[in-house]
């Protein structure tokens, strides 16, 4: 029944990739200066992929819709990149990364995907350090790592606590050095608002300039979507404002599919909602769990009190606190997967053991490490009498130097002192492990059309480990895609310049100039964000942490209404002539209102619980997700039909040919 | 959630419909204004305001609203991101200011930054800065093993503070020369504190000061405002390395 073709190599799990490599077919130099590549966004994924394939030679166009390639959300990425580099002497390897990244994604994610992965982590640290990326050091001079959630060895390279700004900013680089030399051309505050297929084959896109609003045709011989994951499908996620489904939506409108929509990841470690003003969640990185420690009161009336502002976390002894990580996975304790993290804060919370006026918090608590700390300290200088206030200090020093800048965003939001008091943290949605189906060689089911990073649904399964995105972010830019888009070129090169003039671009064209124009001559009566308010409360009630059978079947009834609704009475002013922010929201949320049914399908199709997908009908007894591995190892890969809640599902079954299934354990 | 504390303002706002036009301040009110809204937030409230009675909304910069991308800007009651230190206008929140306040929002003003719409500005001047030299030619796979070239702790810290430059201009904007130093300066020492970034030190400093002269940004006189209200705290020795390393290059290249 499957038409999807994964192209998995064959052969022993570590020879697929550099087989694969030696066998690919190529494009020699002079043929690669005529073949045209669409690049759409900027971030780890985007601009590693534009560098790296213009720096081979290939004639290069890259969209944004910021300012500049530097504003890329990857670059709000926090705590670090993972790679198997062994630094730390303590047991890593290329096997135990792939190892750990399969079974953090519960046993969802093509094997094959994930080896090669793990294969070239270690490039990716060469590769940034080369352009200049100032990852900490220790005092030998040599690279410094730190630890993450749902690992047991030290892989984590960092920089302070903005890893991605400064990986983004060396993708940057290496794309300024090529734009400099011509073999990119960048395009920012330009829109991707349609991919132009031509006979079966991706051939361009419709752009839209945002500041002229101007309607561009851009012809090439293949398209690479960079254009990040769909969590702000739920209005409230820690996604930057911009970050949108639209290009890879109007990708699965043309004949993509979409592998696994409903797998979102929540993010245990957010700053709490604090109110319905509230237009962004903010991370607090997840590398705060290393030293930090979580807990609730133990007892619910200590947890009233503090609800009701009576009593503060500094003011619950050490016997009173739950340390309900620890308590419930004693060899993880804070470390445990994310999935496993988030819905142990919302279990204690949905019981009445929540810690702030919404009742909707716990604590992360930084008085243990800073006594930690401060005690080593006190031990290097020799101050074996030192004073408690010397103690606190030396060791808030040492805190400081490793998450300063997270402390610092922490106390402009909240106004609280997090070296004084206890942080308040609750999930919030943050990354999606779904997106477009892509098979071996990140191609999409539209020969041509390829996705790259968040964008692609590929190697994270049904849940993402910490510090993995931005490796494979620049994994599939800089290390993959260079290699398997040949595969693809190699035919293309007798093509020649793909025309713009033709019925499909006419066509493409019409249809976006006709949605722009249908926005502006709509009268209606309520703002965009009103709509995308609505949607954000029925995914996140009913298709957030927990999902059932019944939630999900009202919850799409509920967005096919408010999709009816926003058709009739969405209010758009001002022109298409020049800047106009709100028309760019419009167009967004009018498809993130598609995606949001098509999530709901999905999650009410897969009927078990696996990482971040938990339905309430499939769970052990002690609450924890139950797979169902016979009827549902599988990646669901959706097919539009013209409706999204009419969309054809089609199934790849995942094989486990090098790693034994099992119940995922953090115990 | 209350609103108990809510604030009544009032807001002068620089309306602009495009580069051509002259531009002027517009006054609008918000109220019930939260203490816990960051001040894009407020702004949110106020376009929701304008969009529901039918007029145009405010545009302005904004992005991750984490104050990492460097999207937002805003000159607020005559200061680069507002009245706080070392903060984006994205991270600053409504309780930096009081009930029955006037707050002044005005977009960057500079030659090199001409604006697009209302608070919006062009900072591509930026990007063709970073062109110019911003970066280490090194193609992808010619790298060596990352712990071959060890790299000294105090070097690559100072590297990293230079580096942490988000690019959102209050520099410039706050610069009574308009001069671009301290954004150039943070690239070119992050690059020559490096022993990657060593090798074309020299013709990268020229290239970029070069770039950032013909942008139309003024010269540095010392003043150190750029440093007072830069939101990540970029330090003016910096400058101070920029032009040594500037000067040595000069006498090397004649």
């Amino acid at each position: 029944m499957s038409s999807l073709n994964s192209k998995i190599p064959s052969g022993a799990i570590d020879k697929k990739w550099s087989d694969y490599k030696n066998h690919v077919k190529l494009v020699n130099p002079a043929n690669k200066r005529s073949i045209d590549i669409i690049v759409v966004g900027s971030g780890l994924a985007g601009s590693s992929a534009a560098a790296s394939l213009a720096e081979m030679g290939y004639s290069v166009k890259c969209f944004c819709f910021q300012d500049s390639p530097r504003r890329a959300h990857s670059i709000a990425a926090q705590g670090g990149i993972n790679a198997a580099k062994n630094y730390k002497n303590d047991g890593d390897s290329v096997y135990r990364l792939f190892y750990d990244t399969i079974k953090g994604g519960d046993y969802r994610a093509r094997e094959a995907n994930v080896h090669r992965l793990a294969e070239v982590s270690a490039n990716i640290i060469d590769q940034c350090v080369a352009q200049g990326v100032p990852f900490a050091r220790e005092y030998g001079g040599l690279l410094d790592n730190r630890s993450f959630g749902g690992t047991q060895v030290q892989r984590t390279f960092y920089a302070a606590g903005q890893t991605g700004q400064q990986l983004l900013l060396g993708a940057y680089s290496a794309l300024s050095k090529e734009i400099a030399k011509g073999t990119v051309k960048m395009y920012n505050r330009h829109e991707m608002m349609d991919v132009v297929v031509v006979n079966g084959k991706a051939r361009g896109i419709i752009a839209r300039n945002l500041v002229t609003g101007e309607i561009e045709r851009h012809s090439a011989h293949a398209v690479l979507l960079c254009s990040g994951g769909y969590g702000n499908v739920f209005f409230l996620s820690t996604n930057a404002m911009g970050c949108n489904v639209s290009a890879a939506w109007k990708a699965h409108k043309r004949g993509a599919y979409f592998g696994n929509p409903c797998f979102t990841q929540i993010h245990p470690t957010c700053i709490p909602v604090s109110g319905d003003h509230q237009s962004k969640l903010t991370l607090m990185s997840e590398s705060l769990r290393n030293d930090g420690r979580i807990w609730v009161p133990k007892k619910k009336e200590d947890a009233i009190a503090i609800q009701q502002g009576k009593k503060r976390g500094n003011d619950i002894s050490e016997a009173d606190r739950d340390y309900f990580l620890e308590r419930r996975y004693p060899a993880f304790g804070n470390l445990v997967p994310r999935d496993v993290a988030s819905r142990a804060a919302k279990e204690r919370c949905d019981a009445g053991f929540g810690v702030n006026t919404t009742g909707q918090a716990v604590f992360l608590d930084y008085a243990d490490a800073i006594e930690r700390y401060g005690r080593i300290e006190a031990t290097k200088k020799n101050l074996k009498d030192a004073d408690q206030a010397t103690v606190t200090s030396m060791g808030m020093e040492v805190v400081k130097s490793k998450y300063g800048n997270l402390f610092d965003m922490y106390m402009q939001i909240t106004g609280d002192n997090p070296y004084e008091t206890p942080m308040k943290i609750f999930p919030a949605v943050h990354y999606t492990m779904g997106g477009l189906w892509v098979d071996y060689e990140l191609m999409t089911t539209v020969p041509g059309l390829y996705a790259l990073g968040e964008a692609n649904f590929s190697d994270h399964g049904a849940n993402r480990l910490g510090a993995s995105a931005l490796m494979q972010g620049l994994a599939d830019g800089y290390f993959v895609i260079p290699y398997t888009i040949g595969n693809f070129l190699a035919d293309e090169i007798r093509t020649g310049k793909i025309p713009t003039n033709t019925p499909e671009f006419d066509e493409a064209e019409k249809a976006v100039k006709d949605r722009v124009s249908f926005f502006l001559n709509n009268k209606g009566t309520k703002t965009v964000d009103s709509f995308h308010k609505r949607l954000g409360k029925v995914m996140w009630d009913q298709c957030g942490m927990a999902r059932n059978a019944e939630g999900l079947k009202r919850a799409i009834a509920e967005i096919r209404a408010i999709r009816e609704e926003f058709w009739k009475e969405v209010r758009v002013p001002g022109s298409d002539t020049n800047y106009n922010p709100e028309l760019d929201k419009a167009g967004r949320v009018a498809d993130f209102l598609e995606l949001g049914e098509l999530m709901c399908l999905d999650a009410l199709h897969r009927e078990e619980s696996c990482g971040g997908h938990f339905r309430e009908e499939h769970q052990t007894e002690d609450g924890e997700a139950k797979r169902d591995d016979a009827n549902f190892s599988f990646v669901s890969s959706w097919q539009y039909t013209g409706d999204p809640g009419k969309a054809e599902l089609h199934k790849e079954n995942l094989v486990y040919e090098t790693i034994k299934v099992v119940q995922r354990s953090y115990k | 959630m209350t609103m108990t504390n809510g604030m009544n303002l009032t807001l002068k706002v620089w309306r602009q419909s495009g580069p051509k036009d002259s531009g002027k301040l517009a006054e609008y009110k918000v109220s019930d204004i939260s203490p816990d809204m960051s001040f894009l937030e407020m702004l949110d409230v106020l376009n929701e305001q304008l969009v529901t009675g039918g007029d145009d909304p405010v545009a302005f910069d904004h992005d991750c609203r984490e104050g990492i991308c460097g999207m937002c800007s805003l000159y607020i009651n005559g200061r680069a991101h507002g009245p706080q230190r070392a903060v984006t206008t994205c991270q600053l929140h409504m309780r930096s200011f009081k009930d029955g306040d006037t707050i002044y929002i005005e977009p960057w003003r500079a030659e090199a930054f001409p604006v697009i719409k209302d608070l919006v500005v062009d900072r591509g001047a930026f990007d063709r800065i970073i062109q110019a030299g911003g970066y280490v030619s090194v193609n992808t796979g010619a790298a060596q093993d990352a712990n071959c070239l060890p790299v000294p702790k105090a070097d690559a810290d100072k590297a990293f503070e230079a580096a942490t430059c988000i690019g959102c201009g209050a520099c410039v904007a706050t610069c009574k020369n308009a001069s671009a130093m301290l954004f150039v300066s943070a690239k070119v020492s992050q690059l020559a504190l490096l022993p990657q970034g060593r090798v074309e030190a020299e013709q990268r400093v020229l290239n970029m000061v070069n770039q950032m002269d013909e942008e139309g940004f003024g010269n540095c006189t010392n003043t150190g405002a750029c440093e007072v209200e830069c939101p990540k705290g970029i330090s003016l020795e910096n400058i101070a390395r920029m032009n040594r390393e500037y000067l040595s290059a000069s006498l090397k290249a004649e």
